[in-house]
């Protein structure tokens, strides 16, 4: 991780964010230890995860989801736990290191 | 023209402080330091200066809104003491962490408990490691100059840190002395207009303050502050070389009295500093080589130079009108110490707690260290390293 960050000489002081909406840069994803697997064959898209998701990382296009946004899914597992039961597209899988 | 007036410490704050006008000032009276608030709040009253000022509810608030004020892009100040101080602890870091150049005097006063309203300085002294910048004034003349001097530090394009201004409690801040002022025009060029670097109210160039800075950041930012406090000294003395040419009065990072051939020394801050010139004058005529050396700039603290000033010496004493219980010694001993460790040849060093909740350093005691640095310097040997002194046995 450190290695790829920039330095103390190249950082804004005071830990000021001087560009609005940033946050979409800085990858959460290092912090998962679960994975959230997605089955597009058994998905309904009733997009229950993505109304969820605390992260955004649930993706979707024309109202139909295309997958999961793993630089940023923390893993929380919350998509698999509103999958429907009968559904069961969404399932959480311990996180390979 | 100058202006010459008979003003308590208290009082050329207030002057000051109404002829920078800061945008804001919050906060709340505490003994010694309740005249300043008082005075300057009767200035806003009568509409002689637009401040806008913050009545809060404590100093916890005091600071916060000064954050809040100098985050927005506004000139914050405030005035405090002892046990204020102490309450706008987690605030300090706020401040200096958040690199906002927010200038506050502290009369240095005695931390309860027991409660005791009178100088020592504990409180100061325990805000050392907060990342501001402290400076120390001998009397009323200097607390003015410094208040002055201290927001074009504050304010330096590479510090953007806070400064803290320290005076002695009641010794000072209640004593009528002779003090020169500036004419408002002159120290309203001195600071100039604050044009703040990162304001929040810059609604063009949005961004965030204070956000969550964890393992991955943490420490730059924290090296960040270091760095800063590198610039600092420039800072105080580019500061200090545009007053001289305005009043003739002349600052430093430190003032030495007497040093350059001295064999014994005695190292202080504030009030303290102007009996111990009256008797290093007292030792020169009995034929000790004694010295003074008074530290205006205590944080960052100027290693380097301490150790040019003092290293020729035989025996220093350090007195601190504080105390760090269980350690050998106040903090301005420790960082003499630090300082002078490694010179080829390291001077002696005692170190004393003194005055305490205003105990009076009297002639006579400060004659007794002396007498002590001479034995020290004659043997070479040092029998006690640390002791309390003006305290009844």
């Amino acid at each position: 991780m450190s290695d790829k960050l920039p330095g103390w000489r190249d950082i804004p002081i005071g830990g000021m964010i001087l560009e609005a909406g940033n946050s979409a840069k800085y990858e959460t994803g290092t912090w998962r230890s679960s994975r959230p697997i997605w089955d597009a064959d058994k998905c309904i898209n009733c997009l229950q995860c993505w109304i969820y998701c605390p992260d955004s990382s649930i993706l979707v296009k024309d109202e139909k989801m295309v997958g999961i946004d793993y630089f940023h899914c923390k893993g929380c597992g919350l998509c698999a736990s509103v999958c429907p039961d009968k559904v069961q597209a969404i399932t959480m899988e311990i996180e390979e290191t | 023209m100058k202006r010459v007036v008979a003003y308590t410490g208290n009082e050329v704050v207030s002057e000051a402080m109404r002829q920078i006008e800061p945008d804001v000032v919050a906060a709340y009276p505490i003994t010694p330091a309740t005249e300043v608030v008082q005075t300057f709040s009767g200035f806003v009253n009568d509409g002689i200066i637009k401040t806008e000022m913050m009545t809060v509810e404590s100093e916890h608030s005091a600071m916060s809104a000064c954050v809040g004020a100098s985050a927005a892009g506004g000139r914050a100040m405030t005035v405090t003491a002892a046990n204020g101080l102490a309450l706008m602890w987690e605030i300090l870091y706020c401040a200096s962490g958040n690199r906002l150049p927010i200038a506050m005097t502290v009369v240095n006063r005695a931390m309860s408990a027991p409660i005791n309203i009178h100088c020592d300085h504990s409180d100061t002294m325990g805000a050392r490691d907060s990342g501001w910048i402290q400076i120390y004034s001998e009397n009323a003349q200097e607390a003015y100059d410094n208040i002055v001097m201290s927001l074009p530090i504050a304010e330096a394009k590479d510090v953007l840190l806070p400064i803290m201004v320290c005076f002695d409690g009641f010794i000072i801040s209640h004593s009528i002395e002779r003090v020169e002022l500036l004419e408002d025009k002159q120290v309203k060029d001195f600071v100039g207009e604050y044009k703040p670097q990162y304001p929040l109210l810059d609604l063009d160039h949005p961004k965030t303050l204070g956000p969550l800075d964890l393992q991955d950041y943490y420490i730059e930012h924290k090296r960040q502050q270091h760095e800063a406090m590198k610039f600092v000294p420039d800072a105080v003395l580019a500061s200090a070389k545009r007053f001289e040419a305005l009043t003739g009065r002349k600052y430093g990072l430190l003032e030495s009295y007497k040093l350059d051939d001295a064999e014994v020394a005695i190292v202080v801050l504030n009030s303290a500093a102007g009996t111990t010139r009256s008797v290093v004058d007292m030792m020169r005529e009995k034929g000790l080589k004694a010295g003074l050396l008074k530290i205006r700039m205590f944080r960052p603290f100027p290693a380097e130079l301490i150790a040019d000033k003092l290293g020729h010496c035989k025996a220093i004493a350090v007195l601190d009108r504080c105390d760090s219980f269980g350690a050998q010694g106040g903090p301005v001993a420790h960082e003499v110490r630090s300082a002078i460790c490694n010179l080829s040849k390291v001077p002696k060093v005692i170190q004393f707690v003194y005055g305490l909740g205003g105990r009076d350093l009297n002639i006579d005691d400060i004659e007794e260290v002396f007498g002590e640095l001479k034995k020290v310097a004659e043997t070479g040997k040092v029998e006690k390293a640390f002791d309390y002194i003006t305290v009844r046995s």
